[in-house]
C-alpha cells in the first residue's frame, strides 16, 4: 500500500519536471533566434544602411532605404483598402447579432482569416498583375489588405459588442438618430479596441513575404510608383538570405532586426493602448 | 389652473403576442411628480417607456390608443423629434464616458448637430448643474470626464444633461435603484426642489420614495391600472383593495 | 444678477425655436443619412462575402485548364516536369502531409505541456506572464525571420546530423522544414489549450484532490479529458497553420520537385512550390501551380472551420454551464 502511494508521488514529481522542461525547452528556440538576429544584425546596422539603396553584387556597402520606404508604403495602401470596410463590417456585425447576411458574414470572416497567404498572393496576381503584365505595389497592397481585413472586422465586432447598451439608450433617449448614436457615441467609445485591431494586423502583415512574391515582387531600385514593382523589408531578407553572397546574408540579419524591432514595436503599442486608454463605463 | 402635460388614453402595448398595459388611462400635470408604483412586472417600466418610444427599439413592441404631450399625439411625430422634447433618466447611471462634464451636459445638443455659441453653451451647462445640484461640486472640474464622479454625482450628471433640453417632462425610470441611501436621499430632495419647474413622471419600487417626493401615484399591477390619485389620498385611504395590500406589503 | 438671468432665459428660449425649427426642416436630412449609414453598413458586410466568393471563383476559373487537362489523377501523378507539360501533384502532397505531421508529432508535447503549465500549474504570476509574452513574440516572429534563421543556425546543425549518421548532407530537407515548422505552431496549439484547461470546473478537480487523487492523477484522468476536444481543435488549427505556412518552409525544403525518399531528403510542399516557380511560371504550368493553390484553400479552409466549429461549441458549454 505504502509503496503504491510513493510511487504515485514520484510519478506526480517527474510528470511536473517533464512539463514545466519542455515549457522551458520551447522556449530555448525563441531566446536563439532573437540572440542571432541581435548579434548578427546589429553588426551590420549603420546610419548608412538606414539611409542607402542597394549597391550591385561585388560592390560593397549600401542599405536597404528602399526596402524600408516600400514597407511603410505598402503598410499604408492595404490600411487604406481595409480598415474603411472593416470597421463597418464590424460596425454590421456587432448592431446584427443574427440573420443570414450577418452569419454568413462570419463565416467568410473566419475562412478568409485561415486562408493561407500564398493564395491571396496568387489571386491578387491574377487580378492585378496578369491583366497589365506588371508587378506592382498596389497589387500587393491588395493581397496584404485581405489578410487585415478578419483581423479588424473581428476585432471592430467584439470591442462594440462589450460596449453596454445604457450607453446607445441614453443617446437615443437625448433624440440622438440612430447612425450619429453610433458614429458619435459608440464608435468613440470603442475607439481604442478598434485602434487595438488596426495595429495587430499591421504588425501581422509587416512581416508577410508570401503575398508579395508575385505581386510587390521586390525591386532593388527606390521606387514610389505604387504601379510599378516595389520592394519591402521581408522580400529583401528573403531575397539575400536565398542568395549565396555572405554580404548579402549580413544585410538579411540585418533587416530581419529592424523587422523585428518593427513588429515588436507595434504589437506593444496595440498592448499599451488597449490598457491605457481603454474607456471606463 | 394646472395644464396637463401628458395625456394617456386607452393606451395597451404589447411584445408579440403578450398584453404587458391593458387600457391605461392617466394624466400628468405641469410642474408636478407623478409616481408610477407596483410590483416586478406590473408593466411601469414599459408605460414610461412608450412615453418617449423607448420601448419601440426592442423587436416584436407595438401598441394601441393614445399618448398626447401638451396635445400633440406622440405617436403621430417622428421618434427623434419627440425625443428631444422629453429628458430621460436610467436607473443605472450612464453618461458618456468620452466625454467632458461640459459636454456631457450639452450632449444633447452636440450631438443632434445643433449649434450653440460659447456663452450660450456655459449659460445652459452653469444653469442645468445647478439645477442638478451638482454645480458646487464640479464647477472647477468641468472639463474631466465625467467617470470619476461617484454613483450620485454620475446620476444628478444625467439629470442635468436631461434638463439642458428643456424637456416638456423628464422621465425618471428608478432614478435611485443603483445608488446608496444617502445618494438617494439627494436625488430626492434635488426631485422635490426641480418640481418647481420641471414636470416629472417617476417610476420606483420604493413604495416610501413614491410617498416622499410624488403629488400624484399610480399603482399598477400586472399591466393594468388599478388606482390613480393625490398621493396623500392613496396612500392614507386607498379606494381598492389591491392598492391598499401591496401598500401594507402583502405583495412585490 | 437680474439682467444675466433674463438674458440667459430668452437665450435658451430663442435656441428652443431654433431647435423646433432644426427639428422640422432637418428631419428629411437625417432620414436620408440614416438610410445611407445603414446601406454602407450592408454593403462592407456584402464586400466581405463577395470577397470570398471571388477569391474561390479565381482560383477555380484560373486553374481551369489544368483542372480539365488532369483531372484528378493530377493528384496521384508524380511527374512534374514542365518542359514536358507533365504536371502532377503527388510530390507536394507528400511533402506537405510530411511536414505538416512531423510538425505536430514534433510540437504536441512541447504545446501540451506549455498548456498545462499556463493552465494548471502557473496560472498567474510573474512565470506565467513571462511565459505567455514570450509565446507571443514567438508567434509575431515573421516567417522569413524564422527561415533565415533555420538558414544559417539549424541548416548547419542537422547537416552535422546527417553526416553523423551518414546520410546525404543536404542539411535542408523534410525534417529541417519540419523542425522550424514545429516551433512556429507551438504558439497556436498552446494558446488554445490553456483557455480550455482553464475552463475546466474547479469542483471537478477538487473532488478528486479530496479523493486523494495526485496533481498528475487530476491532469491525466479528469483535466485532459475534459478538456480534450479543445485541446485537438488547437491542434487542429496548428494544423491549419502548418499546412499553409510558406516562407520560413520554402527556405528550408529543399526545393525538389520529386517525391522525398526519406525525411532528410529534399522535397517541396505545395505552398514551397507555388512559392519557387509560380513568379515565372505561364500557360498550363501556372494553372497547375494554382490548383495546387485551390487545393490547398480547400483543405486550410476545412480544417480551419472545423476547429473553429469545436472551439466555438466548448465556449458555448462552457458559458452555460457556468450560468
Amino acid at each position: 500500500m505504502e509503496g503504491r502511494v510513493v510511487f504515485r508521488v514520484i510519478k506526480d514529481h517527474v510528470f511536473k519536471i517533464f512539463v514545466v522542461l519542455c515549457a522551458i525547452i520551447s522556449l530555448v528556440p525563441l531566446l536563439l533566434i532573437l540572440y542571432y538576429i541581435t548579434k548578427n544584425g546589429i553588426a551590420v546596422i549603420n546610419w548608412d544602411f538606414f539611409t542607402q539603396l542597394p549597391r550591385p553584387i561585388g560592390e560593397s556597402g549600401g542599405g536597404i532605404f528602399n526596402s524600408i520606404v516600400g514597407t511603410i508604403i505598402l503598410i499604408l495602401l492595404s490600411s487604406i483598402l481595409s480598415v474603411p470596410v472593416g470597421i463597418a463590417a464590424g460596425i454590421y456585425l456587432s448592431e446584427n447579432k443574427e440573420g443570414k447576411l450577418p452569419n454568413l458574414a462570419r463565416l467568410c470572416v473566419v475562412i478568409l482569416q485561415g486562408t493561407p497567404s500564398i493564395v491571396l498572393g496568387i489571386v491578387a496576381y491574377v487580378w492585378v498583375v496578369a491583366p497589365v503584365q506588371s508587378f506592382s505595389a498596389i497589387s500587393g497592397g491588395i493581397a496584404l489588405s485581405i489578410m487585415m481585413l478578419p483581423v479588424i472586422i473581428k476585432t471592430t465586432e467584439e470591442t462594440l459588442k462589450l460596449i453596454p447598451y445604457h450607453l446607445k439608450e441614453a443617446s437615443l433617449a437625448l433624440g440622438v438618430p440612430y447612425y450619429r448614436t453610433i458614429l458619435k457615441v459608440i464608435l468613440p467609445a470603442g475607439m481604442s479596441g478598434i485602434l487595438t485591431g488596426f495595429l495587430l494586423s499591421v504588425a501581422r502583415i509587416t512581416g508577410e513575404t508570401a503575398p508579395l512574391l508575385f505581386t510587390a515582387f521586390g525591386n532593388q531600385f527606390m521606387n514610389y510608383n505604387i504601379l510599378k514593382p516595389i520592394d519591402s523589408l521581408p522580400y529583401r531578407i528573403f531575397f539575400y538570405a536565398m542568395s549565396p553572397y555572405p554580404e548579402w546574408h549580413a544585410f538579411a540579419w540585418g533587416a530581419s532586426f529592424i523587422l523585428v524591432v518593427i513588429v515588436l514595436a507595434f504589437n506593444l503599442i496595440a498592448r499599451g493602448i488597449s490598457v491605457k486608454w481603454k474607456v471606463q463605463f | 389652473m394646472e395644464s396637463t402635460i401628458l395625456r394617456i388614453e386607452d393606451f395597451s402595448a404589447y411584445f408579440g403576442e403578450n398584453q404587458v398595459l391593458k387600457d391605461i388611462n392617466l394624466s400628468t400635470s405641469k410642474n408636478l411628480v407623478t409616481a408610477l408604483m407596483g410590483p416586478s412586472g406590473c408593466g411601469k417600466t414599459t408605460l414610461i417607456r412608450c412615453v418617449n418610444r423607448m420601448h419601440e427599439l426592442i423587436p416584436g413592441a407595438r401598441v394601441s390608443g393614445k399618448m398626447y404631450l401638451t396635445n400633440e399625439d406622440v405617436y403621430g411625430m417622428k421618434p427623434i423629434v419627440l425625443r428631444r422634447k422629453i429628458g430621460m433618466v436610467f436607473q443605472k447611471p450612464n453618461p458618456f464616458p468620452t466625454m467632458s462634464i461640459y459636454d456631457n451636459v450639452i450632449a444633447g445638443y452636440k450631438l443632434n448637430g445643433i449649434k450653440l455659441s460659447r456663452d450660450d453653451a456655459d449659460t445652459i451647462v452653469e444653469q442645468s448643474l445647478k439645477s442638478a445640484a451638482l454645480w458646487n461640486e464640479v464647477k472647477d472640474s468641468l472639463h474631466r470626464k465625467g467617470t470619476f464622479l461617484s454613483g450620485g454625482q454620475q446620476q444628478r450628471l444625467c439629470i442635468a444633461r436631461a434638463i439642458a433640453m428643456k424637456p416638456e417632462i423628464l422621465l425618471l425610470d428608478e432614478p435611485t435603484s443603483a445608488l446608496d441611501p444617502k445618494s438617494t436621499a439627494h436625488i430626492e430632495e434635488l426631485i422635490v426642489e426641480l418640481k418647481k419647474t420641471q414636470t416629472m413622471l417617476l417610476v420606483t419600487h420604493n413604495i416610501a420614495q413614491a410617498a416622499r417626493v410624488s403629488d400624484y401615484t399610480a399603482f399598477l399591477y400586472l399591466g393594468e391600472l388599478i388606482e390613480f390619485g393625490p398621493t396623500e389620498k392613496l396612500f392614507t385611504v386607498p379606494k381598492d383593495k389591491r392598492t391598499e395590500e401591496y401598500l401594507t406589503g402583502k405583495f412585490g | 444678477m437680474r439682467e444675466s438671468s433674463a438674458g440667459v432665459g430668452t437665450t435658451v428660449l430663442e435656441i428652443n425655436k431654433a431647435v423646433d425649427m432644426a427639428n422640422t426642416h432637418v428631419h428629411s436630412n437625417i432620414d436620408t443619412s440614416e438610410r445611407r449609414f445603414n446601406t454602407i453598413l450592408t454593403l462592407s458586410a456584402l464586400v466581405i462575402v463577395i470577397l470570398l466568393l471571388a477569391v474561390l471563383l479565381t482560383l477555380i476559373v484560373s486553374s481551369m485548364p489544368a483542372i480539365k487537362t488532369f483531372g484528378i489523377s493530377f493528384f496521384v501523378s508524380k511527374t512534374w516536369d514542365a518542359p514536358a507539360s507533365q504536371f502532377g501533384a503527388l510530390p507536394f502532397l507528400i511533402g506537405t502531409l510530411l511536414t505538416s505531421f512531423l510538425a505536430l508529432l514534433i510540437s504536441i508535447p512541447f504545446s501540451v505541456s506549455i498548456s498545462i503549465f499556463l493552465g494548471e500549474y502557473f496560472r498567474e504570476g510573474a512565470i506565467s506572464t513571462f511565459l505567455r509574452s514570450s509565446i507571443e513574440v514567438l508567434a509575431g516572429i515573421p516567417s522569413v525571420i524564422y527561415g533565415l534563421w533555420g538558414l544559417f543556425v539549424l541548416m548547419p546543425l542537422v547537416r552535422y546530423l546527417e553526416i553523423k549518421m551518414g546520410v546525404a548532407p543536404y542539411g535542408v530537407g523534410i525534417f529541417t522544414s519540419s523542425v522550424i515548422l514545429a516551433v512556429m505552431v507551438i504558439p497556436f496549439s498552446a494558446s488554445i489549450g490553456r483557455e480550455v484547461i482553464t475552463l475546466v470546473p474547479a469542483d471537478l478537480k477538487e473532488a478528486a484532490y479530496s479523493l486523494g487523487a495526485t496533481r498528475f492523477e487530476v491532469i491525466k484522468n479528469i483535466i485532459i479529458p475534459y478538456a480534450r476536444s479543445g485541446i485537438i481543435a488547437g491542434i487542429l488549427l496548428a494544423l491549419g497553420r502548418a499546412i499553409g505556412e510558406t516562407m520560413a518552409v520554402t527556405m528550408l525544403i529543399g526545393n525538389s520537385n520529386f517525391i522525398p525518399r526519406s525525411i532528410f531528403s529534399p522535397a517541396n510542399t505545395m505552398a514551397s512550390v507555388i512559392a519557387n516557380e509560380f513568379a515565372e511560371a505561364t500557360g498550363i504550368a501556372a494553372a497547375s501551380l494554382i490548383y495546387i493553390g485551390l487545393v490547398l484553400f480547400i483543405v486550410t479552409t476545412t480544417v480551419n472551420i472545423v476547429g473553429t466549429y469545436v472551439i466555438k461549441k466548448i465556449s458555448v458549454e462552457a458559458s452555460r454551464e457556468v450560468g
